[in-house]
């Protein structure tokens, strides 16, 4: 017996000494990408600098008319500090930004949308009446506040509007339902608005976090790091990377 | 004539008494076989190493990719047309055999789009007479059906393909119905936005059969009901969804499915990724696994609330 205990505690003892050393390259390998990290972000920064300050000139022009619907999405513990993201849509609105949309898992933007309203025009809830006039008068950007139960739940709700729409009366013959339908059945609950052509996420990752997947098709969603990090130079850098992206969508 | 104890190891144009030959170009062939050999035996160890060292801490359970560049790559190249798909096929299996080996138990690949259809016909044509030629290699393919074990679903609106595809696609389904090591997942003829719509139909006619005759009034749908009946249903949502070529859209794939999915955009083209571009998109998931994990969580607790 103890002949074949003793190769098997030396198995144990190598293996336990092989994690230990996995471990350890494992840590090591995550603190070299951590550094490679930080000289990243302070690359950023250094080149968030230069484009602020008009040091390069590429970003002097840029082609707005293409960002016709801009998404920003935050991750919502950061969006609870409602400073930051004032911060953020000033910028916007110094670039010349007119139509955003704001999106955070938990609807922490929704409830500081009077915030927002009252320092930059007018807003839109999704289920808000179309019959209400705009609150100001002075327009200078409008919003539009999106939350997770703008996303599957209100895919759920078309469905079953359309369900009692077409599926109620037991004789009449089913639809074969196409995009069509669902746009409709979308737009009656007030759900519809464009697509955003760019998504900037701010966040710890490069996560969507649930933003309305009917909206997403063909919008080019950047990473902008966390928000309390945000750089004015790098959001021109991607605006001006995304009027330069050709799409063939598909062709 | 060597005696019975001695390999023979003339060159074969010699033995057969062929002129012309070159004793160099011989030699060298063996060399590079085994320096082949050498070299796959070598880059399996490492990759064991790199896989030992990324087991410390979670491994995605389902990794998806958009194949984006087989294109481009072919033009880069100068390859003649189709050319860069076949590539692509080849890097396709490459990633399967890493996944596999990585533990990874869930791979998507995103090969052919409903908005494909709209390309130059010959083009389509061609991708579609390669699919079927490469999903009949794989049901005969020994070691992805038996060795790895990979079960192979075709997902999306497979009515839309031809009919010897979509009987090619199913026979694959079946051939490889019992194994369970790693689900392949194919999407062909897929997009978000028909995924969707097709849910939603599924999903009202099941439930006007159910209801059909009953007392208690129709049942409201909801959104497990649509996600049921996902031609993606049949497995868990991704944690990484790569897209090659640096592209950094989803182009309708997974949109439903991603919530709490890392997006990784390498700027390298389809055909050119190989294991370490896997390697730093792993690495990449590990250091967010927490966060990720917590939104997923999360996402969980506010449907409980709604």
């Amino acid at each position: 017996m103890d002949l074949l205990v003793q190769p098997q505690n030396v198995f144990l003892n190598v293996s336990k000494s092989g994690n230990i050393v996995l471990l350890l390259l494992w840590h090591i390998l995550h603190l070299v990408l951590s550094i490679l990290y930080f000289l990243r972000e302070i690359f950023r920064a250094f080149e968030s600098y230069l484009i602020t300050n008009g040091y390069v000139k590429t970003y002097d022009d840029l082609n707005l008319d293409r960002v016709k619907y801009l998404g920003i999405v935050v991750d919502s513990d950061e969006a609870r500090k409602t400073s930051n993201v004032i911060e953020l849509l000033d910028w916007l609105s110094a670039i010349g930004v007119k139509k955003v949309c704001l999106y955070d898992r938990e609807g922490v933007l929704k409830k500081s949308k009077d915030v927002f309203i009252e320092r930059f025009g007018s807003a839109e809830l999704p289920k808000e009446d179309s019959k209400n006039a705009p609150l100001l008068s002075k327009k200078q950007m409008e919003f539009e506040f999106v939350s997770l139960i703008d996303g599957k739940e209100a895919v759920a709700k078309a469905a079953n509007l359309l369900f009692k729409k077409y599926y109620a009366d037991e004789d009449s013959e089913k639809p074969f339902f196409t995009e069509t339908y669902l746009t409709e059945a979308l737009k009656t609950l007030g759900y519809v608005e464009p697509d955003p052509d760019l998504l900037l996420i701010y966040g710890p990752a490069r996560c969507h976090l649930g933003f309305p997947a009917w909206r997403l098709r063909y919008t080019e969603m950047v990473h902008m790091g966390p928000l309390k990090r945000k750089k004015y130079g790098l959001i021109l850098k991607a605006i001006h990377r995304f009027t330069r992206v050709k799409q063939n969508y598909g062709a | 004539m060597p005696s019975n104890f001695e390999i023979d190891i003339r060159d074969p144009h010699e033995r057969l008494g062929l002129k012309g030959y070159k004793d160099s170009s011989w030699n060298f062939a063996m060399d590079v076989k085994q320096v082949t050999k050498v070299s796959e035996l070598l880059g399996g160890f490492i990759r064991n190493c790199v896989y030992g060292i990324l087991s410390i801490s979670a491994v995605p359970n389902h990794i998806a990719f958009i194949m984006d560049g087989n294109r481009r790559y072919s033009k880069k190249n100068n390859l003649i047309d189709g050319a860069g798909y076949r590539a692509g096929y080849s890097t396709l299996m490459s990633m399967v055999r890493y996944c596999y080996e990585m533990g990874v138990k869930h791979v998507t690949f995103y090969a052919f789009s409903i908005d494909n259809f709209k390309r130059d016909p010959e083009e389509v044509q061609t991708l579609m007479e390669l699919m079927e030629e490469k999903i009949e290699r794989l049901i005969n393919d020994e070691i992805i059906v038996s060795q790895y074990g990979v079960k192979v679903r075709f997902i999306g609106n497979l009515k839309l393909l031809s009919k010897s595809a979509r009987l090619a696609a199913e026979r694959a389904m079946d051939a490889t119905s019992m194994n369970n090591n790693i689900v392949l997942s194919i999407c062909v003829a897929y997009t978000s936005t028909d995924e969707i719509l097709h849910a939603v139909q599924e999903s009202c006619d099941k439930t006007w059969h159910e209801n059909r005759g009953s007392d208690d009034g129709l049942r409201r749908l909801d959104v497990s009901d649509i996600e049921r009946h996902m031609y993606m249903g049949v497995v868990p949502d991704p944690d990484v969804i790569i897209r090659t070529s640096g592209e950094t859209r989803l182009s309708n794939f997974l949109l439903w499915q991603s919530s709490n999915c890392l997006l990784y955009s390498p700027s390298i083209l389809w055909p050119e990724i190989g294991f370490q571009h896997l390697v730093q998109a792993v690495f990449e998931f590990q250091k967010r696994f927490y966060y990720l994990n917590k939104q997923s969580k999360h996402e969980v607790q506010l449907k409980g609330k709604i």
